[in-house]
């Protein structure tokens, strides 16, 4: 994985959100097994006590679940991987609707430049 | 029992006051950031924990024992400047180190010698001053200490190593041992760190998680730092 640490927010809360991503994009799979703490932290870069409150607040919420001789797994529950996705996607629209506000643009005008962008997207995809 | 403690610790060279009343603790597993600016006092906190400098007022403990021949056995020391013989090659310094040390791990301090490409049978007057803090450092890190003062670790070398170095205190330190990190090179260390302590003109301003600091300021650790020492 990629990681990316943002200065304007809490490293753990960052992390959480990262390995959710991962989950939710499929870039870890349901069922994997997740590298130790030690590893995941140094890959990140970060201390691995805050990994360790990262992977715990993923538990809480269910994304991913801790044997106790095996370690750490993705959860295989895709409804949860489902719900994960579609906050993820609710944030996205929020954070644009948001950025679109700030522009000045109404809901009709956002709507026609969505439909506009969408269809040149498609109309290349076909060429 | 915290790996280190100090309680109301004051330490004064003649005139001027270079700690007052510094309360700062650090439980095991832990890794502490010790900021400030220069001449704030974290050079004196460092040597008044190893017993190189004797406190004025209060106490410093480390395990629970007072600085003393009982706390070097358990406390690994990064000095701010390298303090080797200079005569000496790499690889006889490690050796050197292992008889003294009886947590040195001589694999461990090769196996780094090797990846920082820092050559075994040079002496240390024949290096840059960048590699022999880098085998300050290497031999520092290879001891299984309970605590680890480094002051000052990342100062002079570049910024590939200091990324090696990061990833080397991360990867090697255990759950049952602590770091305290001086520096004023904030940025490339915060991710790394547990806790920050800021002390200024020898008083503890601030202590508390990086990830509070970040929660309640919306800024990163460097970013506070550069607020709250604004020259």
């Amino acid at each position: 994985m990629d990681w990316e640490i943002r200065d304007d927010a809490p490293i753990y809360s960052q992390l959480v959100a990262q390995i959710k991503l991962g989950i939710a994009a499929g870039a870890l799979s349901p069922g994997e097994r997740l590298p130790s703490v030690r590893d995941l932290a140094a890959e990140a870069g970060v201390n691995p006590n805050t990994m360790q409150r990262a992977l715990q607040e993923l538990e809480r919420q269910g994304l991913v679940y801790s044997q106790r001789t095996s370690g750490r797994f993705v959860t295989e529950e895709t409804d949860v991987i489902e719900n994960a996705k579609r906050s993820l996607a609710d944030e996205q629209v929020r954070s644009f609707l948001d950025a679109m506000a700030r522009l000045g643009y109404m809901r009709d005008d956002i709507l026609r430049l969505l439909e506009a962008r969408i269809r040149e997207e498609s109309g290349n995809g076909e060429l | 029992m915290a790996n280190f403690e100090c309680r109301a610790l004051g330490k004064r060279y003649g005139h001027v006051q270079a700690l007052e009343n510094v309360d700062i603790t650090v439980e095991s597993g832990r890794v502490v950031g010790l900021l400030g600016p220069n001449g704030s006092g974290k050079t004196t906190l460092i040597k008044l924990a190893n017993g190189l400098l004797t406190p004025d007022a209060g106490s410093i403990s480390i395990c629970g024992k007072a600085p003393g021949p009982e706390t070097r056995a358990m406390v690994s020391y990064l000095p701010d400047r390298p303090m080797l013989p200079q005569w000496m090659r790499a690889r006889e310094l490690i050796k050197f180190y292992a008889d003294f040390y009886a947590d040195f791990d001589t694999q461990r301090a090769l196996d780094m010698l090797g990846r920082l490409g820092v050559p075994a049978d040079r002496r240390i007057r024949q290096m840059s001053k960048g590699t022999q803090e880098k085998v300050q450092l290497i031999l520092v890190m290879s001891r299984r200490a309970k605590l680890y003062l480094l002051d000052e670790p990342i100062g002079g070398v570049d910024p590939a190593t200091r990324d090696f170095i990061l990833d080397t205190i991360l990867r090697n330190f255990d759950g049952g041992s602590s770091i305290v990190i001086s520096t004023h090179l904030i940025s490339d260390v915060e991710k790394a760190l547990d806790d920050v302590v800021f002390i200024n003109n020898g008083h503890v301003m601030l202590q508390s998680s990086v990830d509070d600091i970040r929660e309640r300021n919306g800024m990163s650790v460097d970013a506070l730092f550069r607020e709250v020492f604004k020259c």
